[in-house]
C-alpha cells in the first residue's frame, strides 16, 4: 500500500512539523511495516511550467519518424517570436496525443528532471528545441509513457509553476501489508493506525447511508457463504467528456494506478480510500437479474482483460441472464465493462468469503488490487458507504444523476464478541498492565468494551478487523500499541537438558573424523534431473531410479529428489576442477529422499486443527512421506598425499574411499566387513560392498570410468556412501574396558600363495581362526603376483603376532599356532606357503 | 722384558725412576690435551694408557725391584696411570659433547620449506554455526529436535494456523511433491519440527529445531532455494514475551558480540500471536548513516537494522492443534536464517558462495567458525 503524505493529511491532522520519516518510523512501532520512505519529485528542480499549444507543425524525417515542432505559451517565460511567429519557445516533441490549445507541462532549459536528467536547449531535427514538453514518467509520476501529460483547463495559467500546481512534490510511505491487516490496505486504515499512534483524533469518514425504498437492479446471492453481503447503486447520465481531476489523477499515481476514466478512477479511488473494492457495470449490457452463485463445470467467460477463463466450480462468479460476468472478487467480464461512452453505470460493492477468493486469484494466477483485498478481509460494514462515496463522486465530477433506490442482499452479520480477561496481556506480555490501560489500547482500535461477567471484559471488535478472534489477538493489539521497545529482557527459567542424542553425537563426530581426515564438506541442492540415472549407470530396475518428482521444480531440467548423495558430489566436484582444483576429497552429509514404488495418496489426509490429531491420523499422515535415511558420502581425486619437495605423493585410489567408510563406522563404533561387490556407479572390479552385523550400509571404490567421463571427473575418481541411520547403533554400545597380556609378543611372518580371485580378507580371516586364540592380530603387509608365484597366483604375505595371556610363548607354542593358520588357510582358501 | 729379579740391576729399571715417570706422565698429558677429536685420543690412548705405553712398560719392572721397593715404585705407578686415565676420560667426554653438538649443527633443516602432505579438510560453516548455535541453547537447558524434510502439508501449514487458501501460504512458496494436491511438501521452514515435538512430548519443552528448508527463490546473492532455519520453541506454565526477548538478546550477545542492539517489531505470523520481527542494530554502521546522505550504509539501506529472523509467543490455535491446553500453558517461538546469520557474522558478501561446494569458501573456516 502506498500512502501519499498529502492525502494522510487530508485525513489526520498531523502537526506540520511532523516528516514522513517520523510517520513511518511510529508506524514500524505499532506493527505496519513501512519499506521505504519515497521523496517523489525529490530531485525535480525548475524552471517547470504549465504551457499552452499555440501551434504545431508536424514533420517526417528521413529516420521514419515523424515529430512535432511546436510553439508553446509560458507566459513570463516567453521569448518574443518574429516574421508572424508568437511569442513563447519552440520545441521539439515526438509525442503526437495533444492539440492546440492543450495545457501541458514544460520543462525549460536549466530544469532538471527525476534522474538528474539535466534539461538545456538542443539542436534536433533541423530545430533548436527550447526545453521539452513532458510525459508523466519523465516527471517521475507513474510509469504511463504513451505520451505527453494533457493537463485539465483550469490547472493554472501558462508560465505558472507546475510542481507546485501538479503536486508533483510528494512524501511516499510504502507499506508492506500483513496478511492478518487487510483493513491497512487502505488510506481509512492506515490513517487510523497513525492517529492512534500519535494519540491524534480519527473521524471515520465511511459511514452507513440511509436506506432507500426500492433495489438498483436484481441481485440474488445463490451461495451464502461465499458472499454475504451484496449492495448496489445506480448512476444515469454521466458526462462521457468528464475526466478526473488533477488530485485525483495524482493521488492515484502516487499510489501506483493509472488513470483511465473518470468512472474507473472513482472506483479505483473509493477503493484505496475505503479498502472496499468496486465494480462498475454498464447498466445498458446488464441482462436480468444478478445472481451470484459457484460455476458450474464447463462454464467460462472472457474477462476483461480480453482473455477467455475457464472456471473451476470452486471459483464463485457473477452472473446474469447472459451466463457469467465476473469471477467474484478476481475480475470482472468484457461483456459488462464500462467504455469511453458509457452512461448508465450500476456500482457493485460486495463482501466475499475470503479463502474462496484466494484460491480463485490463485488458480487463474490473477492476483488483482481487488484480490489483495477480498483475500485479506474486507470490512463487512464498509458496503454501502464506498458504493455511496462512489455514486457521490460520479454524480459530482461527472455531472450524473443517482438513480434512487439500492440494493442490499446481507446474511445477518454478528459482530465479534470476545470473553477477554484483561490481566491476560500482562500473564503473557511480562508487563504489569492495569485493567484501564488494556481497555484505552482496545477502544484506541476501535473496539467496544463492556463489563462482563467475573472480572472479563466483552470486547465488540470492530467491522474491519476480522482478524481479531481470540483474546492472544487483543493481546497483541495491546502489546503494539504499548510498543514492543517496553517489554522486559528476561530469560525463562532453565529446564534440565540431556544433550545431544546419540545420533546427533555421532554426527557430528563423523564430520570432524572426515574433516581430520582432509575431507572438505559440500552441502549441494537435492535437484536432480532424471538423466542422472543413466548417467550413474543404474540398470533399469535399480531403486534408486525411484525419485520424488517435483510438481513445480525450479527447473524443468531438474524436477526430481535424489536418491544418493553422489551425484550432488560429482557436480560439486567437477565445479571445484572447473575452477583449477587439482587434488580434491569432498564429502556431504544430508537426507535422501527413498520413495517405495506405488507410494502414492490420492486424498492425503488433513485432520482437523480445532483438537489434537488422533493416533490414527498420525499414522495416516505419518504414511505420506517417504523413507528419508541420513547419508554420509565422499568422492576423492588427484593425489591423496600431495607431491612436494620431499617426493613424489599418493594418488587417491578406491583404497581412500574405503578407508574414508572404516573411519565413519570407527566414529559410530562399528565395524565394517569389506566385501567384493558390482554396484553402479562403481568399477565392477573395485567395488567394495560394506557390511556391518550382516547388514549392507554403503559401498566404496574406484568409479566405473563410464560414469567418470558422463559427469566430467578427473580419472579415476573414487566415491563412498554409507547410510548413517543403519550404521549408527540404536542405543549407545558401551565399550567394555580391554583387558591385555603384558606378555612378551611372538612375530611370525608367512607368505601364502592363493589363487588370484581370493580375496585378501578371507585368507585373514582363516589365518585367524587356524591359529586359534593364541593370534592377537594378522595383517597383510605384503601382495606379489609374477612368476615366482605362476600364472593365475598370487603371494599374500601377512604378519602374525602372537601372545598368551599368562606366561611367555615357548617355541613349540607358536609353532603349533602358526601351522594351525596355514592349515586353515589351506584347507578354507586353498593356500599354500610360499617355498 | 725383564726376568725374575734374581739380581738387582739399576739400570733395568730406570723407568721407575720418579724422573722417568713423571716425564711419562707429562707426555701423556701434552698428548691428551693436544688431541682435539675422538680419532687422534684413541691413538693417544693406544699410545700412553695401552699395553705398550711407557707406563705400562714401567709397570712391568716392578717385579724386578728389590722387595723393598716394589711399594713405592707400585704406588708411584699407579698413581701415574690414573692420573693419564682420568685425563683421558675428561678429554674423550668434551670430545664427545663437542662432536654430539656438531652434528645437530649439522643435521639442521630448513624447517620453512612446506609439509602439506595430508591435506587439509574442514566442515562447511553451516554446519559449524548450526552446532555453535546447537551448544549455546543446550547450555540453556534446550534439547535439539529434528523431523523430516519432504513433510506432510499437514504439518508444514494446517497444524501451525495456515489452513488452506489462507493468504500466509502465498507467503512461502512452495515445492509440491508430485501434485499440489498430493498432501506432501519440502518444507518451508523447520515450524513442522515444532508441531512434532508438541505432539510426542508435554510441557516443559525446551528445544530448538535446525536443519535445512526449501523454498521456490532462484538463486542469487541473498537468496537459495535450499537454506537452512534454526527454530526455537519454549512452552510452560507462565513463559511471556520477556522471556522471549531474553533469550533472544542473550543469542544475539553470543553471535554478534555482547552489547549487541535488537528491536522487537511488530508483525504478523499465522503461528504466533503476538509476532515480532527480530531486528539487529546495524553492526557496520551502528545507525550513523540514519538520516545522513553522505554516508549511506550499504549493509543496513540506512535504516540503521537489519532484519534477523521471527517470533512471538505461539498462538493458542496451534497449542489446541498438538493438543496442549492453552488456557495452562504458554509459549515463545523464534526463527531466523543460518545462511543470513553467517553472512552478517563473518561478512559473507553472497549466498551463492555458500551453496556451490568452492573448496576455498570452505576450508579456510576449518572444524569451528
Amino acid at each position: 500500500m502506498r500512502v501519499p503524505m498529502s492525502w494522510l493529511r487530508d485525513i489526520v491532522d498531523l502537526p506540520a512539523g511532523v516528516s514522513a520519516r517520523e510517520v513511518a518510523e511510529r508506524l514500524v512501532s505499532v506493527g505496519l511495516e513501512v519499506e521505504t520512505v519515497d521523496h517523489v519529485g525529490g530531485d525535480l528542480a525548475g524552471p517547470l511550467v504549465i504551457g499552452r499549444v499555440l501551434t504545431f507543425v508536424e514533420e517526417e524525417h528521413s529516420n521514419g519518424k515523424t515529430v512535432r515542432w511546436c510553439r508553446i505559451d509560458v507566459g513570463e517565460h516567453n521569448e518574443s517570436g518574429a516574421d508572424g511567429v508568437p511569442d513563447g519557445r519552440g520545441i521539439v516533441c515526438g509525442a503526437r496525443n495533444f492539440a492546440q490549445g492543450d495545457l501541458v507541462v514544460v520543462a525549460l532549459p536549466g530544469a532538471v528532471l527525476p534522474g538528474g536528467f539535466a534539461i538545456a536547449a538542443r539542436k534536433t531535427y533541423g530545430h533548436v528545441s527550447d526545453g521539452m514538453i513532458c510525459s508523466p514518467s519523465e516527471l517521475g509520476v507513474g510509469d504511463d509513457h504513451d505520451g505527453i501529460w494533457i493537463l485539465p483547463k483550469d490547472v493554472g495559467t501558462p508560465g505558472a509553476d507546475a510542481v507546485g500546481a501538479l503536486g508533483l512534490r510528494d512524501d511516499v510511505l510504502d507499506i508492506a501489508v500483513t496478511p492478518d491487516r487487510g483493513y491497512a490496505l487502505s488510506m481509512r486504515g492506515v490513517a487510523r493506525e497513525t492517529a492512534a499512534a500519535f494519540g491524534l483524533g480519527f473521524v471515520d469518514l465511511a459511514q452507513r447511508p440511509e436506506a432507500e425504498a426500492s433495489d438498483s437492479w436484481p441481485v440474488e446471492v445463490h451461495d451464502g457463504l461465499g458472499c454475504d453481503r451484496f449492495v448496489m447503486r445506480a448512476v444515469s447520465g454521466l458526462d462521457t467528456t468528464a475526466v478526473s481531476p488533477l488530485w485525483m489523477q495524482q493521488r492515484l499515481r502516487l499510489a501506483g494506478m493509472r488513470p483511465i476514466s473518470l468512472a474507473v478512477d472513482i472506483t479505483n479511488y473509493v477503493m484505496l480510500e475505503t479498502g472496499q473494492p468496486l465494480h462498475a457495470y454498464d447498466r445498458t449490457r446488464l441482462t436480468g437479474p444478478i445472481v451470484v452463485r459457484r460455476a458450474r463445470p464447463g462454464e467460462k467467460l472472457r474477462t476483461l482483460d480480453d482473455s477467455v477463463r475457464h472456471v473451476d466450480v470452486d471459483d464463485l462468479l457473477i452472473t446474469d441472464g447472459s451466463g457469467p460476468i465476473g469471477i467474484a472478487g478476481v475480475m470482472g467480464g468484457a461483456s459488462t465493462e464500462i467504455d469511453q461512452d458509457s452512461t448508465e453505470i450500476v456500482i457493485e460493492a460486495a463482501h466475499f468469503d475470503p479463502p474462496t477468493i484466494a484460491r480463485s486469484a490463485r488458480r487463474h494466477k490473477l492476483p488483482s488490487e481487488a484480490s489483495r483485498r477480498f483475500a485479506r478481509g474486507v470490512d463487512d460494514a464498509l458496503q454501502e458507504a464506498a458504493a455511496e462515496r462512489a455514486v457521490t463522486l460520479l454524480a459530482d465530477l461527472g455531472g450524473a444523476a443517482i438513480v434512487a433506490g439500492r440494493t442490499v442482499v446481507a446474511q445477518p452479520s454478528a459482530s465479534t464478541v470476545i470473553d477477554f480477561d484483561p490481566q491476560t496481556a500482562s500473564r503473557l506480555v511480562g508487563v504489569d498492565f492495569s485493567d484501564a490501560e488494556v481497555v484505552g489500547y482496545l477502544q484506541q482500535i476501535g473496539c467496544n468494551v463492556a463489563t462482563g461477567l467475573a472480572g472479563l471484559v466483552e470486547v465488540s471488535v470492530p467491522s474491519w478487523r476480522p482478524d481479531l478472534a481470540v483474546p492472544a489477538d487483543l493481546v497483541e493489539e495491546v502489546v503494539r500499541l504499548h510498543g514492543y521497545q517496553h517489554i522486559p529482557s528476561e530469560l525463562p527459567p532453565a529446564p534440565v537438558s540431556s544433550g545431544l542424542t546419540l545420533g546427533q553425537r555421532l554426527r557430528r563426530r563423523v564430520g570432524v573424523v572426515l574433516a581430520g581426515s582432509g575431507y572438505v564438506e559440500v552441502q549441494s541442492y537435492p535437484f536432480l534431473s532424471p538423466q542422472v540415472h543413466d548417467a550413474m549407470g543404474l540398470p533399469v530396475n535399480d531403486p534408486r531410479r525411484n525419485a520424488l518428482v517435483l510438481a513445480n521444480p525450479l527447473s524443468d531440467q531438474e524436477p526430481e529428489l535424489r536418491t544418493s548423495l553422489l551425484p550432488g558430489l560429482f557436480a560439486t566436484m567437477r565445479r571445484n576442477v572447473g575452477r583449477g582444483a587439482e587434488h580434491l576429497a569432498l564429502f556431504e552429509m544430508g537426507l535422501v529422499y527413498r520413495p517405495e514404488p506405488g507410494d502414492r495418496h490420492p486424498h492425503p489426509p488433513r485432520p482437523v486443527v480445532d483438537r489434537r490429531p488422533t493416533e490414527d491420523e498420525l499414522e495416516a499422515i505419518a504414511g505420506l512421506l517417504p523413507r528419508q535415511p541420513q547419508r554420509v558420502a565422499v568422492v576423492l581425486s588427484g593425489e591423496r598425499e600431495r607431491s612436494g619437495w620431499w617426493g613424489t605423493g599418493r594418488l587417491a585410489t578406491w583404497g581412500d574411499a574405503i578407508e574414508a567408510a572404516h573411519a565413519v563406522a570407527g566414529a559410530c563404533g562399528a565395524e565394517l566387513t569389506v566385501v567384493a561387490d558390482d554396484h553402479a556407479p562403481w568399477h565392477p572390479g573395485r567395488c567394495a560392498a560394506l557390511v556391518v552385523d550382516g547388514t549392507l550400509v554403503g559401498h566404496a571404490g574406484e568409479l566405473h570410468p563410464e560414469v567418470v567421463s558422463g559427469f566430467g571427473l578427473p580419472e579415476r575418481a573414487a566415491a563412498m556412501e554409507l547410510d548413517l541411520d543403519l550404521l549408527a547403533p540404536a542405543v549407545e554400545v558401551r565399550t567394555a574396558g580391554p583387558r591385555f597380556s603384558t606378555y612378551p609378543v611372538a612375530k611370525e611372518d608367512l607368505a601364502l600363495v592363493v589363487d588370484e580371485a581370493v580375496p585378501s580378507a578371507d585368507v585373514a580371516a582363516a589365518l585367524l581362526r587356524g591359529g586359534g586364540e593364541l593370534v592377537e592380530s594378522v595383517r597383510l603387509f605384503d601382495v606379489y603376483s609374477g612368476q615366482q608365484v605362476g600364472t593365475g597366483k598370487r603371494s599374500l604375505a601377512f604378519a602374525l603376532r602372537l601372545r598368551a595371556p599368562d606366561h611367555t610363548l615357548t617355541p613349540d607354542e607358536v609353532a603349533v599356532a602358526r601351522d594351525g593358520a596355514v592349515a586353515e588357510a589351506g584347507r578354507e582358501m586353498g593356500a599354500t606357503l610360499r617355498a | 722384558m725383564s726376568a725374575p729379579n734374581s739380581s738387582f740391576d739399576p739400570v733395568e729399571v730406570t723407568p721407575l725412576h720418579p724422573e722417568q715417570v713423571q716425564i711419562a706422565v707429562d707426555d701423556a698429558l701434552a698428548a691428551v690435551a693436544a688431541a682435539d677429536d675422538l680419532e687422534v685420543l684413541k691413538e693417544v690412548r693406544l699410545a700412553h694408557a695401552g699395553d705398550r705405553s711407557p707406563l705400562a712398560l714401567a709397570n712391568r719392572e716392578i717385579g724386578a725391584l728389590p722387595p723393598q721397593a716394589r711399594a713405592e715404585a707400585g704406588q708411584r705407578i699407579g698413581a701415574a696411570r690414573s692420573q693419564v686415565r682420568a685425563a683421558l676420560e675428561a678429554r674423550q667426554e668434551t670430545l664427545h659433547r663437542q662432536r654430539d653438538a656438531r652434528v645437530l649443527v649439522e643435521e639442521r633443516v630448513d624447517v620453512t620449506a612446506p609439509w602439506d602432505v595430508r591435506p587439509r579438510g574442514a566442515r562447511h560453516p553451516l554446519t559449524t554455526l548450526q552446532d555453535r548455535i546447537a551448544d549455546l541453547f543446550i547450555g540453556m537447558g534446550y534439547e535439539v529436535a529434528e523431523g523430516p524434510e519432504v513433510e506432510a502439508e499437514w504439518f508444514n501449514f494446517d497444524a501451525l494456523n495456515m489452513p488452506p487458501a489462507h493468504p500466509a501460504r502465498e507467503m512461502t512458496d512452495t515445492f509440491f511433491i508430485d501434485s499440489p494436491d498430493s498432501g506432501v511438501v519440502m518444507r518451508t521452514h523447520t515450524s513442522p519440527v515444532q508441531v512434532r515435538t508438541m505432539l510426542t512430548e508435554t510441557p516443559p519443552i525446551c528445544v530448538i529445531c535446525p536443519g535445512r528448508t526449501f523454498r521456490t527463490d532462484e538463486l542469487d546473492a541473498t537468496h537459495t532455494p535450499v537454506f537452512s532455519q534454526v527454530e526455537g520453541l519454549v512452552v510452560d506454565r507462565g513463559i511471556t514475551m520477556a522471556h522471549l526477548k531474553g533469550t533472544l538478546d542473550h543469542f544475539a550477545s553470543a553471535m554478534f558480540g555482547e552489547g549487541i542492539g535488537t528491536r522487537l517489531r511488530p508483525s504478523y505470523f499465522p503461528f504466533t500471536e503476538p509476532s515480532a520481527e527480530l531486528d539487529l542494530e546495524c553492526f557496520v554502521c551502528r545507525g550513523d548513516s540514519v538520516g545522513n546522505p553522505d554516508r549511506p550504509c550499504r549493509t543496513c539501506s540506512s535504516e540503521g537494522w537489519i532484519e534477523w529472523g521471527g517470533c512471538g509467543m505461539v498462538n493458542p490455535k496451534v497449542l489446541i492443534a498438538c493438543g496442549i491446553d492453552p488456557d495452562q500453558f504458554s509459549g515463545f517461538a523464534f526463527g531466523m536464517g543460518i545462511e543470513r546469520t553467517l553472512m552478517f557474522r563473518h561478512g559473507v558478501e553472497d549466498m551463492r558462495d555458500m551453496v556451490e561446494g568452492d573448496v576455498r569458501f570452505t576450508v579456510p573456516f576449518g572444524l569451528e567458525v
